[in-house]
């Protein structure tokens, strides 16, 4: 059945030459990565025997640990204001690398600045901002508003570019100010679509509020760290099932903000 | 020299996009305080050009703009967006803010008058919002005004744009070819109600138009444009074929 | 009729009172949780006064660049990260596309198949890259295979869910010809729906190589390999010169890839 799908198409995309040699490229290139790798049938049956203990040592999920809630709960805290500030320097910063509202020079320095933001990966900057302030919640912020302002501000920037400029052109000739330009011309076209990167963000913020701890910047991923590392598996499971329940209400509630604000 | 009852004074008026190769050359014109002007002319002779600079859409190279006692080439800042809400525009693609209601849109001819945060709010004059509301009535679009922009047909979003534009107060009117996307039948309605709303609020009009007949129908003066330069500048009675040839080149149109 | 229009026409209402209240009710939830938030959250006020001072003793400390030390320790940890990075991307779409069509409604129409196949997207991705190379690490040891594994398992959820929305997405109607020529469930994913989600494919593969570069740099915390390890060995070595050099070298990375990317999408897709 697989061989009847690919003859057919191969027959009728049949792909250029180049095209041909890009694909064995990759895949020679895919062999040899997985050649240095270290991959071997023993060590795979070693780690599957290791895993299948692992599991067993994950059952039945311990929630009883007094730790969990204010884990969670410092997660939470954390994700939620490094969305929120995190936006809220963000939306200058995208108005400013939009090229269409600004001059170049004025873009390319605000543009420099999302793509630094956007770099780093969040636990990266998370070891820096520990080294800066020390351990706890505020390196976590940190770390998340650096990433969500990287965020924010690329895909508002984008959005913000490829408005209609008819728009914009008819609120200017009626004399308004360049922030009553924003509010009515700007606004109203990317409003939504700004809902949905918001939206986003914190549900990504989330997803990594529980990460940044591993490296001692606050949130429950601390507690998970500390439970790995004392072979305390039932007590992991146990974490990691709140995880995935926080996000799953998480992505609820996103659900019904941008319903509201459709 | 202007007569006391000029209301924008044009004064020789160029505009080059390219440096050497002007698509104005060379403007100079009144528009007095009432009634229609309409400005003829092929695609590409800058119409358009023109009425842009008038509100500064667009910066003209060199030349006067004397309107309301400023010359509006050599403003900027507040003072010229103070000059721009004394000049409504209608366009010709209607340009309403498309996510916003009709009524916010009718208030936006507002903006220049009140700051930002009035605005964010959506707290404008209760004598604005009565304003707006009996524009809406005039047109025609009483029932319309939470919809979406979006939701009207070309013939209503212009009837918006119209509202948005007499909102604003304006001592001057420039349309930029209102009707040019709309069927023959909604162009005149459109082109009735803007110069009955022009009459009634005393504005004088600037219109660039396409469509001849049009204009002529409208208009009491018609300002023939060709190459940049005006070529005619008087009663529409007077526009026969010999200028609309010289307007528009060849006369195999004509014919018909 | 007139009269009551213009009795009517005295007060604009922006929102209707049903959606007042809703707006009304998300923005008071916003400012409560974050009333909430930053008044029990832990903060020591004297770290936050410094931290100024910190950042700039950290940064007198990371100049001089220690440029020496790239091409024997960063250059080949930075090779192992991209080793990484693309092992872990073809993981992922191996395992991520069969799951994207099970949570299909339309390639797949059980339902119990779609919520078990969501539930995995929903979970995979929950569980951010560094604890899936917690696990891995536990099972396989340190080095780039549990990165890799790691970072393939994390990538499911979002690979899952794209492909997922492309097939839903698909055209119904070349679907239905296939149906109607009697092509079995495995035909109609092949023949069907696989060439309408080609597309989507290249775009999903590409987009999540950018992604998983710059998840596979943080493997080496938890001793999964990669560049990490550099910047981890730094970092506790107390060699500031060092770090500066890594992040350097990520920064340049990862601008670099995100260019190829656009590249490829502008020309190919």
């Amino acid at each position: 059945m697989t061989n009847a799908g690919q003859v057919s198409r191969g027959d009728f995309f049949a792909p250029s030459i180049a095209k041909r040699f890009a694909y064995v490229g990759v895949l020679a290139y895919l062999a040899y990565a997985a050649a240095t790798l270290g991959l071997s049938l023993e060590r795979i049956q070693q780690g599957v025997g290791h895993g299948v203990r692992f599991l067993a040592g994950f059952f039945p999920p311990n929630f009883t640990q007094s730790d969990i809630l204010p884990g969670l709960l410092e997660s939470l805290q954390i994700a939620f204001l490094s969305s929120l500030i995190g936006t809220a320097i963000a939306i200058p910063i995208a108005v400013l690398a939009a090229r269409n509202l600004m001059p170049p020079w004025v873009s390319w320095i605000a543009r420099l600045v999302i793509i630094f933001c956007r770099s780093f990966h969040p636990v990266i900057v998370a070891i820096i901002a520990v080294k800066a302030v020390g351990f706890g919640a505020l390196a976590g912020i940190i770390a998340l508003t650096f990433a969500s302002v990287g965020f924010v501000g690329k895909l508002l920037s984008e959005a913000i570019e490829e408005i209609s400029l008819k728009q914009i052109e008819a609120i200017r000739a009626t004399g308004a100010s360049f922030m009553n330009v924003i509010a009515y011309g700007v606004v109203p076209q990317v409003m939504n679509r700004f809902i949905g990167f918001v939206a986003y963000e914190t549900d990504s913020n989330l997803r990594n509020s529980t990460m940044v701890g591993v490296v001692g910047a606050g949130g429950i991923g601390g507690t998970l760290f500390s439970a790995f590392q004392r072979f305390d598996y039932d007590f992991v499971a146990g974490i990691i099932v709140c995880i995935i329940g926080l996000v799953m209400v998480g992505e609820v509630l996103q659900i019904y903000v941008k319903r509201v604000f459709r | 020299m202007s007569s006391p009852d000029t209301k924008l004074s044009i004064r020789h008026l160029v505009k080059e996009y390219v440096p050497g190769k002007p698509v104005l050359k060379d403007i100079s014109l009144d528009i007095e305080g009432r009634g229609i002007t309409a400005i003829i002319g092929p695609s590409g002779t800058g119409k358009s050009t023109l009425i842009r600079c008038i509100n500064r859409l667009i910066n003209p190279t060199s030349g006067e703009i004397m309107f309301e006692g400023r010359d509006l080439a050599k403003l900027s800042g507040t003072p010229l967006r103070e000059a721009r809400r004394r000049i409504g525009m209608v366009f010709q693609e209607y340009n309403l803010v498309e996510r916003l209601t009709v009524m916010e849109n009718v208030l936006s001819g507002r903006l220049g008058y009140v700051s930002a945060w009035t605005a964010w709010r959506r707290k404008f004059d209760d004598a604005d919002i009565q304003k707006a509301f009996a524009l809406l009535k005039r047109v025609g679009l009483a029932d319309f005004a939470n919809r979406r922009a979006d939701e009207l047909s070309g013939g209503q979003r212009q009837r918006v744009g119209i509202a948005r534009a007499v909102m604003q107060s304006p001592g001057l009117l420039l349309a930029d070819e209102p009707t040019s996307s709309l069927d023959p039948k909604t162009s005149v309605e459109i082109m009735e109600v803007m110069r009955d709303l022009a009459a009634e609020n005393s504005i004088p009009v600037m219109i660039n138009i396409h469509q001849v007949e049009l204009g002529k129908r409208y208009a009491q003066r018609i300002i023939g444009m060709s190459g940049g330069l005006v070529v005619y500048d008087g009663a529409p009675d007077g526009l026969d074929a010999d200028i609309l040839k010289k307007i528009y080149g060849g006369q195999d149109w004509l014919a018909t | 009729m007139n009269t009551s229009a213009a009795a009517e026409l005295d007060r604009w209402i922006r929102f209707t009172p049903a959606q007042r209240l809703a707006r009304f009710a998300v923005f008071f939830g916003l400012v409560a949780v974050v009333a909430w938030a930053l008044k029990t959250i832990e903060i020591i006020p004297e770290f936050l006064y410094d931290a100024p001072e910190q950042v700039v003793d950290m940064g007198r400390r990371m100049w001089p660049v220690d440029w020496a030390h790239f091409w024997p320790v960063v250059w080949p940890a930075l090779v192992e990260t991209m080793h990484i990075a693309a092992m872990a991307t073809i993981l992922g779409l191996i395992m991520g596309i069969p799951v994207g069509f099970l949570a299909a409604k339309n390639a797949t129409p059980v339902w119990w198949l779609n919520a078990i196949a969501r539930f995995i997207l929903v979970a995979t991705r929950s569980i951010s890259t560094l604890i899936w190379a917690l696990f891995f690490v536990a099972m396989f040891g340190p080095g780039p295979l549990s990165g890799a594994l790691a970072i393939a398992f994390h990538s499911i959820g979002f690979i899952g869910k794209m492909f997922s929305e492309g097939v839903e997405e698909a055209n119904r109607g070349s679907i239905e010809a296939l149906q109607a020529v009697g092509a079995s469930r495995m035909q109609l994913i092949l023949m069907g729906y696989w060439p309408m989600v080609l597309p989507t494919f290249w775009s999903v593969a590409l987009f999540r190589w950018d992604i998983n570069v710059r998840e596979s740099v943080v493997l080496g915390l938890v001793g999964a390999g990669g560049i990490g390890m550099a910047l981890n060995a730094a970092i506790d070595l107390i060699q500031w010169d060092r770090v500066s050099l890594v992040l350097f070298t990520i920064f340049v990375v990862v601008i670099l890839i995100e260019t190829i990317v656009t590249q490829i999408r502008k020309r190919v897709i």
